[in-house]
């Protein structure tokens, strides 16, 4: 196989945002007949990548070579018509259109100006059996199909425009099992057929299960390209994540002891489960515990925590607030004490046309309702409370919080949900995107809060922070709950083999 | 940052001004038999159904809704009133003044919770759950009326659109009334934050805990109520009821309203003041263009121009672009300038 050639070569790629460093010094090589998979965390510099290749961006520094001649990338028309094409994790066709106009968009077999109706969907049909083992009616609208046959859709119509390197990017993320076989199954004859293929994907299992080549980035470096055969997966997660295992130490835990056993049960959940966001689980949280979720991006980590408030529907069993019944909405959660800080702060947090005040008055005022009004001069003192005690920037209670700095909407919301005092505290990824200073600050006061009695569910990719603040942490994997461990089974290196998984290692 | 109502009151200021060195006599206001008359009262008279109904739209608009069934609440509630007073044995009679009037009234907040029901409830969007009963409407209007235009003989009735209290029109004191309870009701309860999250942020606002359907049904109920008292106004006005033509276009003029009065189309932060100095710039250049003589045919034309540019002025990136051009036309000479020295 080395002695190939590659058919794409990435050199010394770099790119600069302003402010960030999204790619120094990245090397990416593709063989014909082979599936690569791109691995890295949030930020490792994967999309960027990715968009480089394609034409969104234009590179600083650094070169690309298609089939040993380089090429100038500068919009994804020079990349499609150099034979690069991708298909992206939402299908971007247009599902009113029939699946053979999608494939066929554009370059529609003419005569005279007149489409060819007859001739456009025979071509379609025939191009879906030979390439994608698929016989389907093509004059039906996209829409009518599954997200798996429609990501078939649009596999074929990539491959019919130029077919020499196919970016596939996260395509399986809103499959199931049997719609990943039937995908794999497209991915394993086109590889057969000579075609190199670009996988990014975040469930290992899938990763192992396709590719042969791996190659992973962190922090918008290079760190290494592997054969998929000769990488342990334990080794995989560990290079991703930038921790080399002989080196990892224990951590100083700040808290003096696990959570008591004997607490009374704040949220019990059975086999609660829903289809395409994360299989059945059991979890159950303390008063005054801190459970850790763990687990790479895509793991079903927010997926968990959307059911368990309710902002998502479960489809299968069942959840236990307290003594009382089971929450369907939101509303409901909100009312049975329990607070949600999304990950998305900016789409699912902050409210931007209103102020530091007011967002964070916002949940408590809603669950008083329409006129039980909180006063303007009650909300300041409020506001003012918490911008001294949270040390919110800038300290006016006034002030709109588009306006702030990622940190300090963080704190706002947390303020949000800390003013309802709930029974669980529900946050996922609370210091993302947030300066040091501000996530230590933060950190404290979850291991606070839980002193005083409050649950906490704790949602990180940062795995030193997990083990840090969390009594308890539960693994997730591939939407999967995997594993749970606390007291003195959790140490980095367990966690790291139970989010790995597979052959252990 | 300039106050919010900075540029729909410099708008209307101008607009004074020009009528100001047009024609002195726009400003005269005269007492005649205890009332008082001239143009500027006119503009506040026949402006306030325009006012009422750009009043509940703001609300609308602030959730990231339109409404545009108003225009046709308006033919629906003047007719049913007429119908209700015109079927008495003495039109004048107090009792049956206040019973067409609680019907119409009831009947507008049926069609608001009707649309409220559509949007919130079904999920339609809002620009064609109310444009089914923009249109239906006229129909129903029309239906009420049976086609024919519907004319009344009440001086109680009429006092509402045509009557004077302390000197000036009654409807003046309602819009005043309505607009002092929008206010209140917005900005001393909770609804106008709920309103302005739920438009702003609809996802965000469902995971605070809000119950935003119940906010979008109420802010078209309250649309509706608002078009409902403009239909009784107008109505009285001319003490009869056409169902085609009575609230024609006003959808239109009170969106205009509510946009140059500074609330986005987006959703979220809404002011109703701006709305209602917004209802009064559309009122003033109406009156003002009927006033300098524009020949009818192109009224509609120069009317349209005037509002573009009320609305590029309104907008904070067009004023830019204005003035970073005027900036960089410098440039060059400047250039010109470093390269001698």
């Amino acid at each position: 196989m080395e002695e190939r050639l590659p058919i794409l070569q990435m050199k010394d790629i770099y790119k600069q945002f302003p402010g960030v460093k999204a790619l120094s010094g990245v090397q990416f090589r593709l063989f014909p007949g082979e599936v690569h998979a791109l691995m890295g965390e949030n930020g490792a510099g994967k999309s960027t990548l990715i968009k480089v290749l394609t034409g969104v961006y234009a590179i600083d520094r650094g070169y690309v070579e298609l089939e040993q001649k380089r090429i100038q990338i500068q919009s994804p028309q020079d990349a499609q018509a150099a034979g690069i094409s991708t298909v992206y994790q939402e299908v971007n066709l247009c599902p009113n259109l029939s699946v053979a106009e999608n494939i066929f968009i554009g370059r529609e077999p003419r005569r005279l100006g007149r489409i060819l109706w007859k001739e456009l969907n025979r071509a379609a049909a025939k191009l879906l059996e030979e390439r994608m083992n698929l016989s389907i009616d093509v004059s039906q609208p996209l829409h009518s199909y599954p997200i798996a046959i429609q990501q078939l859709v649009a596999i074929a119509r990539a491959l019919n425009i130029s077919a020499k390197v196919l970016i596939l990017d996260e395509p399986t993320s809103s499959l199931d099992r049997g719609e990943v076989r039937q995908l794999f199954d497209v991915m394993n004859k086109l590889k057969r057929e000579g075609l190199a293929i670009l996988f990014v994907t975040h469930f290992l299992d899938q990763v192992y299960e396709i590719s042969d080549r791996i190659t992973i980035l962190r922090g918008g470096e290079f760190v290494g390209e592997y054969a998929a055969s000769a990488l342990p997966r334990i080794e995989l997660v560990s290079k991703m994540i930038g921790k080399e295992l002989e080196l990892l130490e224990e951590l100083p835990k700040l808290q003096a002891e696990a959570g008591d056993e004997g607490g009374e049960i704040v949220l019990e959940a059975r086999s609660l489960g829903r289809k395409g966001a994360v299989e059945p689980f059991d979890l159950s949280i303390r008063k005054g515990e801190i459970v850790g979720l763990a687990g790479l991006l895509g793991s079903g980590r927010t997926e968990t925590a959307r059911l368990l408030f309710g902002a998502d529907r479960a489809d299968q069993g069942t959840l236990r607030i307290g003594d009382t019944g089971s929450v369907h909405t939101p509303r409901q959660a909100i009312d049975q004490g329990i607070a949600f800080c999304s990950e998305d702060r900016k789409g699912e947090g902050i409210i931007d046309d209103l102020t530091i005040r007011e967002n964070i008055v916002l949940a408590l005022q809603a669950s008083q309702g329409w006129f039980r009004t909180i006063s303007k001069k009650r909300q300041s003192e409020i506001a003012e409370q918490f911008i001294e005690a949270l040390n919110i920037n800038p300290p006016n209670p006034d002030q709109l919080i588009k306006n702030l700095s990622g940190g300090n909407q963080q704190k706002v919301l947390l303020a949000r949900w800390l003013l309802t005092d709930p029974k669980l505290l529900i946050l996922d990824e609370p210091t993302r995107g947030i300066d040091i200073g501000a996530k230590a600050e933060i950190q404290k006061l979850v291991m606070s809060l839980s002193e005083k009695g409050m649950s906490v569910l704790f949602i990180s990719s940062e795995l030193e922070e997990v083990l840090r603040v969390s009594d308890r942490i539960a693994v997730l994997r591939d939407r999967r709950k995997v594993k749970e461990m606390s007291g003195d089974e959790m140490s980095e290196q367990l966690v790291l083999k139970a989010i790995a998984g597979g052959g252990e290692g | 940052m300039k106050h919010h109502l900075f540029w729909p009151l410099t708008v209307l200021a101008l607009l004074l001004l020009f009528n100001l060195l047009y024609d002195p006599s726009f400003f005269s206001i005269k007492i005649r038999d205890g009332h008082l008359y001239g143009t500027l009262i006119d503009i506040l008279n026949f402006g306030a159904p325009l006012m009422l109904v750009a009043i509940g739209m703001t609300l609308v608009i602030a959730t990231k809704g339109i409404d545009l069934s108003v225009g046709s609440i308006v033919a629906i509630t003047g007719a049913m009133a007429c119908l209700t007073i015109s079927k008495g044995a003495d039109q004048n009679a107090l009792g049956l003044v206040l019973t067409a009037v609680g019907l119409s009234l009831a009947l507008s907040l049926a069609l608001g919770l009707w649309n409220g029901f559509l949007v919130a409830g079904v999920g339609i969007q809002p620009i064609i759950a109310t444009l089914i009963l923009m249109v239906a409407g006229r129909g129903i209007a029309q239906l009420i009326t049976s086609g024919q235009i519907i004319t009344v003989t009440s001086d109680r009735y009429e006092y509402i659109g045509a009557g004077a209290l302390f000197t000036l029109p009654f409807s003046i004191f309602i819009v005043a009334a309505v607009f002092a309870a929008a206010s209140l009701l917005t900005r001393k309860t909770a609804i106008g934050m709920f309103i302005e999250a739920v438009g702003n942020k609809p996802v965000a606002s469902r995971l605070a805990g809000i119950r935003s359907r119940s906010v979008v049904i109420a802010v078209y109920l309250f649309c509706g109520l608002c078009a409902g008292i403009a239909g009784l106004i107008l109505s009285s006005n001319v003490s009869s009821a056409d169902g085609n033509n009575a609230g024609l276009w006003y959808e239109l003029d009170a969106i205009l309203a509510v946009v140059i009065g500074g609330t986005s189309l987006n959703g979220g932060r809404f002011y109703l003041a701006g709305t209602v100095i917004g209802a009064l710039i559309i009122q003033t250049l109406t009156t003002t263009i009927y006033m300098t003589g524009v020949p009818p045919e192109i009224t509609l034309v120069v009317k349209a121009f005037v509002v573009l540019v009320v609305c590029l002025i309104q907008s904070e990136s067009f004023r830019k672009t204005l003035t970073h051009r005027w900036k960089t036309r410098r440039y060059p000479a400047e250039k010109e300038l470093t390269r001698h020295a």
